[in-house]
């Protein structure tokens, strides 16, 4: 935001680009959870364009990124987070998009500082992001700019050098001063807090998946699951997602189709998806699982719906799992 | 043109189950095969669309000519304004 802005001082006409790759954060566990609904939901990046005055394009790179998380030619991070491949892999879409006849680009700007992230901010590694996007000297971060060398826009005289910042370090101090020049109040977080994969426990999960199913591959439902309910795998050919809460419920109930399902029919209870091939008494233990999780935890019995993929819905009689039987180990 | 006019010819966006920004690409790119004038009614089941498909539409020009929200799902009515 901060960037773009220092280059529309300059003159120069601005467009915004934000990729979705499926791990963003933005909301979504606020969009899921009904203790959640109240608070205010905005997209940040639809919210800087408008401050800006600029347009924003939102583009989907789910499917081609699953190679990034995948198969990370740098390393990953301290979790799942593959973040110098992913910064390569961004400046390199954005200048297929930029550079496309139709939007008629001239140059990329991004807000990294050097020194401000680990991997991917690092003043040896700005430079390795311009080479291997492609986008070479056509990559312009405004807000570092005097600590590397000119760029071809300032070369040109497109943006004038002088006018463009040395920020360095992970302070952000710099960056709220000029925001405050700026007369920016509302900002989205820093870089890092906004994808799932730099979260330890939503990368456990994801590390859990990859596991189980002998293969390192996701979807788009894959990864969207991760992020909701309680994940118990009593044995590696199934887990258990269990909704924590309504809004919860409300989300896993457009899933339910393509899982075998459980829910309480004698007491209120969440809905519980069965990932995996469970068998008959993996049933059994998935639905005391459930019933464990219901208002019926304290009963002798709960009856609980089995809802199979072909249809099917059988009835079971269950003792819910007494608490000392959920093994810690079960927690993904 | 009338608001019956606007149901009767509107193009219907279903985006339910979707999670932000997915509705918002989704309007986004539907628009890109819209006529300008056209009436598209968007329906989705994550709340934050309701600012954020209005805010979308700011942006690029369209105009949002109603928006509801009910227990479950939101609906937005947006007018192409012209391609984007």
């Amino acid at each position: 935001m901060l960037a773009a802005r220092v280059v529309i001082e300059e003159g120069v006409q601005v467009e915004g680009l934000n990729f979705f790759t499926g791990f963003c954060v933005e909301g979504h566990t606020h969009a899921i959870r009904a203790k959640d609904q109240r608070k205010q939901k905005r997209n940040t990046a639809l919210q800087a364009a408008e401050q800006l005055g600029i347009k924003l394009h939102i583009i989907d790179i789910s499917e081609p990124y699953k190679d990034i998380v995948l198969n990370p030619k740098h390393g990953y991070g301290t979790h799942l987070n593959p973040c110098l491949d992913c910064k390569i892999f961004m400046v390199n879409q954005a200048k297929a998009w930029g550079f496309m006849e139709e939007n008629g680009c001239d140059f990329i700007i991004t807000g990294e500082v050097v020194g401000q992230r680990p991997k991917s901010q690092r003043r040896d590694t700005m430079p390795l992001v311009a080479r291997e996007s492609g986008a070479q000297d056509r990559l312009l971060r405004p807000l570092t700019a005097l600590n590397l060398p000119p760029t071809l826009p300032e070369r040109e005289g497109w943006v004038n050098r002088e006018h463009l910042y040395g920020f360095h370090g992970r302070s952000r101090k710099p960056q709220i001063e000029l925001a405050a020049r700026f007369g920016f109040s509302e900002y989205a977080q820093p870089a890092g807090g906004c994808c799932f994969l730099t979260d330890a426990t939503y990368s456990s999960k994801l590390s859990d998946l990859w596991r189980t199913r002998g293969e390192r591959d996701y979807s788009l439902d894959d990864i969207m699951l991760l992020k909701v309910g309680r994940h118990l795998r009593p044995a590696k050919h199934f887990k258990l997602i269990i909704a924590r809460e309504d809004g919860e419920n409300n989300f896993l109930e457009g899933y339910r189709k393509q899982f075998i399902h459980l829910r309480t029919v004698s007491h209120e209870g969440p809905l519980t998806l069965i990932d995996g091939t469970p068998t008959a008494n993996d049933i059994e233990l998935a639905a005391r699982i459930a019933a464990r999780y219901s208002q019926g935890r304290d009963a002798d019995f709960v009856t609980v719906s089995v809802h199979h993929r072909n249809g099917v819905v059988e009835q079971l009689n269950v003792a819910p799992l007494p608490p000392q039987q959920v093994s810690e180990a079960w927690h993904v | 043109m009338s608001e019956a006019n606007d149901a009767d010819n509107a193009e219907i966006l279903d985006t339910r189950g979707l999670l932000c920004p997915l509705p918002v690409i989704r309007t986004q790119n539907r628009i890109k095969g819209l006529a300008a004038g056209t009436v598209l009614d968007i329906v989705a089941s994550d709340p934050g669309t309701l600012h954020d498909i209005p805010t979308w539409c700011r942006i690029h020009g369209h105009e949002v000519v109603d928006t509801r929200r009910e227990p479950h799902e939101v609906h937005i009515r947006i007018r192409v304004r012209r391609n984007t």
